[in-house]
C-alpha cells in the first residue's frame, strides 16, 4: 500500500454510525492513517471514485476502546460538521495510542468532540421540548402530528424518548431530513418531509396561548434570558411564540399600571369573611409575652406539653423545629433526664427516638426497666444545632438555656412525682442539680435535692455511641447497663 | 362563577398561579406509558418546554384549583381583601386540561396549588383528587407537583405524597416575624412542623429495606419558596434560614422569589419593581454554599448591613476580598480549593483533575474547559502561566466586574 494513497469511505447516511464504526475498525486495524482516509455519505463526492477500497478486517487484533468512546462517538456523528466522520476517526487512532486521552478534555480534538457531543445533545433537549404536536381530529383513532426543524441529525436518537413518552397515541414528527412515526406498536424511520405536510392547527393552542400569557408577570421582564433558552428560530414552529412581540411590547405599560394603582378598598365579602374566621386570634403566639406565665397553672402533663409548645423563655424556638416534651405515664416510678432532643427527635417531636435513644432503649430492656412504665424527658426542650449542609449538627446547650428550661423540668416533676430521677449526662445534671458536676467520677451515685427528690448520676447514651474503639464501647455500654440495673434496683427499694 | 368558560377561568388560575418561582420537574422516579400504554414519562432531568418574556421556563401547567381564599396575607395577589377576579376549576377541568397539554407536548406535567376555600382539608381533598385521578383512572406518568397547604390533616399529606412526584410547602418569608406581620394568619410553627412531617415521611418511604413493600412517597423531595424583598430581611439572614431549611427539612430545593408589583396591591407593601438582580445573587449564594463548599458566613462576611454585591457574583466578590488565598495552581491544587476560583464551575473542576493526570495544562488548556479565560487567569497559576502582580492588582475588580448597565427595559 503506497503512502499516498486514499481511502474513501462511503457511508449510507449522514448519521450512518454503523457504516463508520465498521469501516474505522477495518481501517484501524490495517494501521491506516487518518490522514489517508476521505469520509463520503451517500452519492457525493465522486472525484473519489478511483481510491482505494476498504481493506478486510485485520486478523487477530480487536481494537479495544475506553468504554465512554463508542457511546460520545455516536452522539457527535450526528451533528452536521462535515468533519465529524474525520475527527472520530482521528480520536480513535489517536486513542489506539493514548489510551487515557478522553480524560484530557483540554486536548484540542477532544474538546472539539465535547463540542460537537453538546450541540447534539442541546438539539436533542431542545427538539423533546419544541416537539409541539397537533391533533388530527378527523382520524380515528385521532393521530398527533409535529413539524419540527432540528439542526443536526438527530431524529433517529430522540424518538425513542418520544415512544416512552407517548405511547399510548398514534404521532408523527416530521422534519426536513427524516421522520419518525409511531403507530402504537412500531416506530418506524422514514425520509423527510414539508412543513405542508403538517396539520396547520389545533383547537388546545388558543388555551395553551392564554396559559402562555396569563403565566408571564410583566413586572419580570427578561427579554435575553428567554431568548438564551428559546433562541428565535424555534419561534416559527411553537404556537405560543407569536404573541411574544405583543408581550413585550405590553409589559412596560402593565407593570407601570401595578405600580402606580391606588391600594382598593377590600370587597364585601372580605369583612364578613374575615370576622366569621378569624375573629378569635389566631396566633397564639401572639399574645403579649409575660402575661400570665404560660403553664404557669397546668394542672396536668399534657396541659403543660400544650403550653411549652409557645415557650419563648430562651432563644432556641427560633431555629428549631418544635419543643419535644417528655412522654410517658403521669404516675411513673422512674423519670429520665437526657441533655435535649436531636434531629430526629426534633422531627418526630417525641423524646429519645434517635440513635442514643435506640441505645438507650435497649439497655433499658436489659436491665429489666419497661420503657412504658418511665417517664423520658430533656434537662432542654429544644434542639439546638447549627447547619452543616443538609444535616445539623448538635450544640451543647449553654448554662442560660439549661437553667431557662429547668422551669420546664421542675415542672414536670411535680406532676410527675417520681421515686428516683435519673440524670444522663452533664446537661441532665446541670438541669436536675442547678450547678455541674463530673459525671465520670460522680457516676453511680445518688444525690439528694433540696426538695427531697433523689438523683441518679450516669453518663448520656450518646457517650457510647462517640467512642470510636469497639472494645471500649463494649466496656462503656456494660458500666451504663450497671448502671440502670442499680437504678431498677433503686426504685423498687 | 361556574359559567366562566374554561379559556378565561386557565387566565385567572395562571395568572394567579404565576408568583410561586418552582418550576421543576426533576428528581422524579424513572417512569414511562411502555407498560401503561397511556401517556407521560419522566427520565430524572426535566424538561422546560418554552420560555415567557420574563426569562422563566414554562415546565409545568402551574395553576391554582382556585383562588378563592380565607387568608388574607398582604403580599399575595390572592388575599381575601384583593379585588383581583376570582375562578374555580373542577377537579375534571384540570384533569383534562393537563391531559390536552401534555398530548401536544406543551408541559412535563402539573404543578397544582390553590387557595383555602372553607377549611384546609376540604382544599387539600380535593388537590389530591386531581392529581388521584390523573394517576389512578387516566393511567398518568408525567410530573406532578402539589403544593401541601400546611394546616391540612396528616392523612391528606400522606395521599398527596402517593400520586405526587413532589410536594411544597411555602414559607413564604425568610423571618418568623415578617410572616406575623404580613400574613397574621398563617402559623410560622405549623409551616415548620409540616415541613418536619414530609421530611419524615420521605426517609421512612426510602429506607431501602421497606422500599420494595411501601408505595412510592414524592420521589422528587420537598422544597419551599420565600419572598425577598417584601420586608426589611438582609440577605445574610435569608442565607442563614436557607442554611437552617436544608440541613433541617434536607430540602430539594428553597426557591427566592423577588417581591413582585400584583395587581390590586395590599396598602401596606411599597409599589417598587421587583429586586431580580437580587434574587438572582441569592441563587448563586445557595449555589456556592450546596455545591462549592461555602460556608454562609464566608459569603457574606464583610458585607455592608449584610447584602450581598450585586455588581459582582457572590463567588467572585469573595475571591477579590480574600486575594491571599490566589493564585491557585490548577495542576496541584485540591478540589475544594479548585471549586473556589471565579470562573470554574463543579464540571470545569472534574475535567481539570481528570486531564492533570494525563499532561500538566497550560492556560490555553484552561481556556477550552472554561467560558472566558480572561475571567480566571488572574485567579490561577498554569504550566508557563503565573499571573504575577495581577492577583492583587487594585484594577482587578473593574475589570471583572460586568459595566453597570440597565437592568430592566424600563
Amino acid at each position: 500500500m503506497s503512502g499516498v494513497a486514499r481511502h474513501a469511505v462511503r457511508l449510507s447516511g449522514p448519521a450512518d454510525f454503523d457504516g463508520w464504526r465498521n469501516a474505522a475498525r477495518r481501517l484501524l486495524t490495517n494501521a491506516v492513517a487518518p490522514e489517508r482516509v476521505v469520509w463520503l455519505v451517500g452519492g457525493e463526492g465522486d472525484l473519489f471514485a478511483g481510491a482505494h477500497m476498504l481493506p478486510p478486517l485485520a486478523a487477530g487484533a480487536a481494537p479495544t476502546v475506553p468504554r465512554a468512546f463508542p457511546e460520545r462517538a455516536a452522539a457527535a456523528l450526528c451533528h452536521r460538521d462535515p468533519e465529524r466522520f474525520a475527527l472520530l476517526y482521528r480520536l480513535l487512532w489517536r486513542l489506539s495510542r493514548e489510551p487515557g486521552l478522553l480524560d484530557i478534555a483540554s486536548d484540542a480534538d477532544v474538546a472539539r468532540l465535547a463540542r460537537l457531543e453538546k450541540a447534539v445533545r442541546r438539539d436533542g433537549h431542545k427538539m423533546r421540548a419544541f416537539v409541539r404536536f397537533r391533533r388530527l381530529a378527523e382520524s380515528d383513532p385521532p393521530r398527533h402530528v409535529a413539524w419540527f426543524e432540528p439542526d443536526h441529525h438527530i431524529v433517529e436518537r430522540n424518538a425513542p424518548f418520544f415512544v416512552r413518552r407517548f405511547t399510548g397515541m398514534r404521532w408523527t414528527i416530521l422534519t426536513p431530513d427524516a421522520s419518525a412515526d409511531w403507530d402504537g406498536t412500531r416506530l418506524t424511520i422514514g425520509p423527510g418531509a414539508r412543513r405542508e405536510d403538517a396539520p396547520c392547527e389545533d383547537a388546545a393552542e388558543a388555551l395553551w396561548q392564554t396559559y402562555f400569557t396569563s403565566i408571564f408577570n410583566p413586572a419580570r421582564l427578561k427579554v435575553k434570558a428567554m431568548q438564551a433558552e428559546m433562541p428565535k428560530k424555534y419561534w416559527r414552529n411553537l404556537p405560543e411564540a407569536r404573541l411574544i412581540p405583543e408581550m413585550i411590547r405590553g409589559a412596560g405599560r402593565a407593570s407601570d399600571r401595578m405600580i402606580e394603582a391606588m391600594p382598593s378598598a377590600p370587597p364585601a365579602h372580605h369583612h364578613s369573611l374575615q370576622r366569621r374566621l378569624w375573629a378569635a386570634p389566631a396566633d397564639a403566639a401572639g399574645r403579649p409575652s409575660g402575661s400570665g406565665e404560660p403553664g404557669a397553672d397546668a394542672t396536668t402533663l399534657d396541659a403543660l406539653a400544650h403550653a411549652a409548645a409557645d415557650c419563648r423563655r430562651c432563644p432556641l424556638w427560633r431555629d428549631a423545629t418544635q419543643a419535644v416534651f417528655g412522654e410517658g405515664p403521669g404516675d411513673a416510678r422512674l423519670v429520665f433526664v437526657g441533655e435535649q432532643p436531636g434531629d430526629q427527635e426534633d422531627i418526630a417531636g417525641k423524646p429519645f427516638v434517635g440513635p442514643a435513644g435506640r441505645l438507650f432503649d435497649s439497655v433499658l430492656e436489659e436491665a429489666g426497666i419497661e420503657r412504658r412504665s418511665v417517664y423520658v424527658t430533656n434537662a432542654v426542650k429544644h434542639f439546638k444545632f447549627t447547619p452543616r449542609g443538609k444535616r445539623r449538627i448538635h450544640q451543647k446547650p449553654n448554662a442560660g438555656e439549661v437553667r431557662a428550661c429547668r422551669w420546664w423540668l421542675d415542672k414536670e416533676l411535680g406532676l410527675v412525682r417520681p421515686r428516683l430521677a435519673v440524670a444522663l449526662g452533664a446537661t441532665a445534671i446541670q438541669g436536675l442539680l442547678g450547678k455541674a458536676l463530673p459525671v465520670t467520677r460522680m457516676r453511680g451515685r445518688t444525690v439528694q435535692r433540696d426538695d427531697g427528690l433523689a438523683v441518679f448520676l450516669t453518663i448520656h447514651p450518646s457517650y457510647v455511641l462517640r467512642l470510636r474503639d469497639e472494645a471500649e464501647k463494649a466496656a462503656e455500654r456494660a458500666r451504663f447497663l450497671d448502671d440502670l440495673r442499680a437504678v431498677r434496683a433503686a426504685a423498687a427499694a | 362563577m361556574s359559567r366562566l368558560p374554561l379559556r378565561d377561568k386557565l387566565a385567572v388560575l395562571a395568572d394567579a398561579a404565576k408568583y410561586d418561582a418552582s418550576c421543576a420537574s426533576s428528581g422524579a422516579a424513572g417512569r414511562n406509558s411502555l407498560r401503561s400504554r397511556g401517556i407521560g414519562s419522566t427520565e430524572g432531568s426535566g424538561i422546560c418546554h418554552a420560555y415567557a418574556p420574563d426569562g422563566r421556563c414554562i415546565s409545568l401547567l402551574k395553576v391554582l384549583l382556585t383562588n378563592f381564599c380565607i387568608y388574607d396575607c398582604a403580599y399575595c395577589v390572592n388575599r381575601s381583601s384583593s379585588n383581583t377576579p376570582r375562578a374555580r376549576f373542577t377537579v375534571d377541568e384540570v384533569v383534562r386540561l393537563t391531559l390536552a397539554f401534555y398530548a401536544r407536548n406543551y408541559i412535563e406535567g402539573l404543578f397544582l396549588s390553590s387557595g383555602v376555600v372553607r377549611s384546609p382539608d376540604e382544599t387539600m381533598a380535593e388537590m389530591v383528587e386531581v392529581a388521584r385521578r390523573l394517576r389512578v383512572v387516566h393511567g398518568f406518568q408525567g410530573y406532578i407537583h402539589l403544593k401541601t397547604i400546611p394546616e391540612c390533616a396528616a392523612e391528606l399529606i400522606e395521599a398527596a405524597g402517593l400520586h405526587a412526584d413532589r410536594l411544597s410547602i411555602n414559607v413564604e418569608l425568610p423571618t418568623d416575624a415578617g410572616l406575623r406581620r404580613l400574613a397574621p394568619q398563617k402559623r410560622p410553627e405549623t409551616i415548620r412542623l409540616s415541613m418536619a412531617y414530609l421530611r419524615g415521611k420521605l426517609e421512612e418511604h426510602h429506607e431501602p429495606a421497606r422500599r420494595a413493600a411501601r408505595p412510592r412517597f414524592a420521589p422528587g423531595g420537598q422544597s419551599t419558596q420565600m419572598i425577598v424583598g417584601a420586608d426589611a430581611t438582609s440577605d445574610a439572614a435569608i442565607l442563614e434560614t436557607s442554611a437552617r431549611l436544608y440541613g433541617s427539612y434536607r430540602l430539594k430545593r428553597v426557591y427566592y422569589s423577588a417581591f413582585s408589583p400584583i395587581p390590586d396591591a395590599a396598602a401596606s407593601l411599597p409599589p417598587q419593581r421587583p429586586p431580580l438582580m437580587r434574587e438572582h445573587r441569592l441563587y448563586q449564594a445557595d449555589w456556592l454554599m450546596r455545591f462549592y463548599g461555602f460556608d454562609r458566613s464566608e459569603i457574606v462576611a464583610g458585607r455592608p448591613d449584610g447584602m450581598l454585591d450585586l455588581a459582582v457574583d457572590p463567588k467572585l466578590a469573595w475571591a477579590l476580598a480574600n486575594r491571599a488565598a490566589f493564585p491557585v495552581d490548577v495542576n496541584r491544587a485540591a478540589r475544594e480549593t479548585l471549586l473556589r476560583v471565579p470562573g470554574f464551575g463543579t464540571r470545569t473542576v472534574d475535567r481539570i483533575l481528570a486531564a492533570r493526570r494525563h499532561r500538566r495544562l497550560r492556560l490555553e488548556d484552561v481556556a477550552r474547559l472554561v467560558r472566558s479565560v480572561a475571567g480566571v487567569r488572574a485567579f490561577i497559576v498554569a504550566e508557563g502561566w503565573s499571573p504575577g502582580r495581577l492577583t492583587d492588582d487594585p484594577a482587578l475588580r473593574g475589570r471583572l466586574a460586568p459595566p453597570p448597565r440597565q437592568l430592566s427595559l424600563l
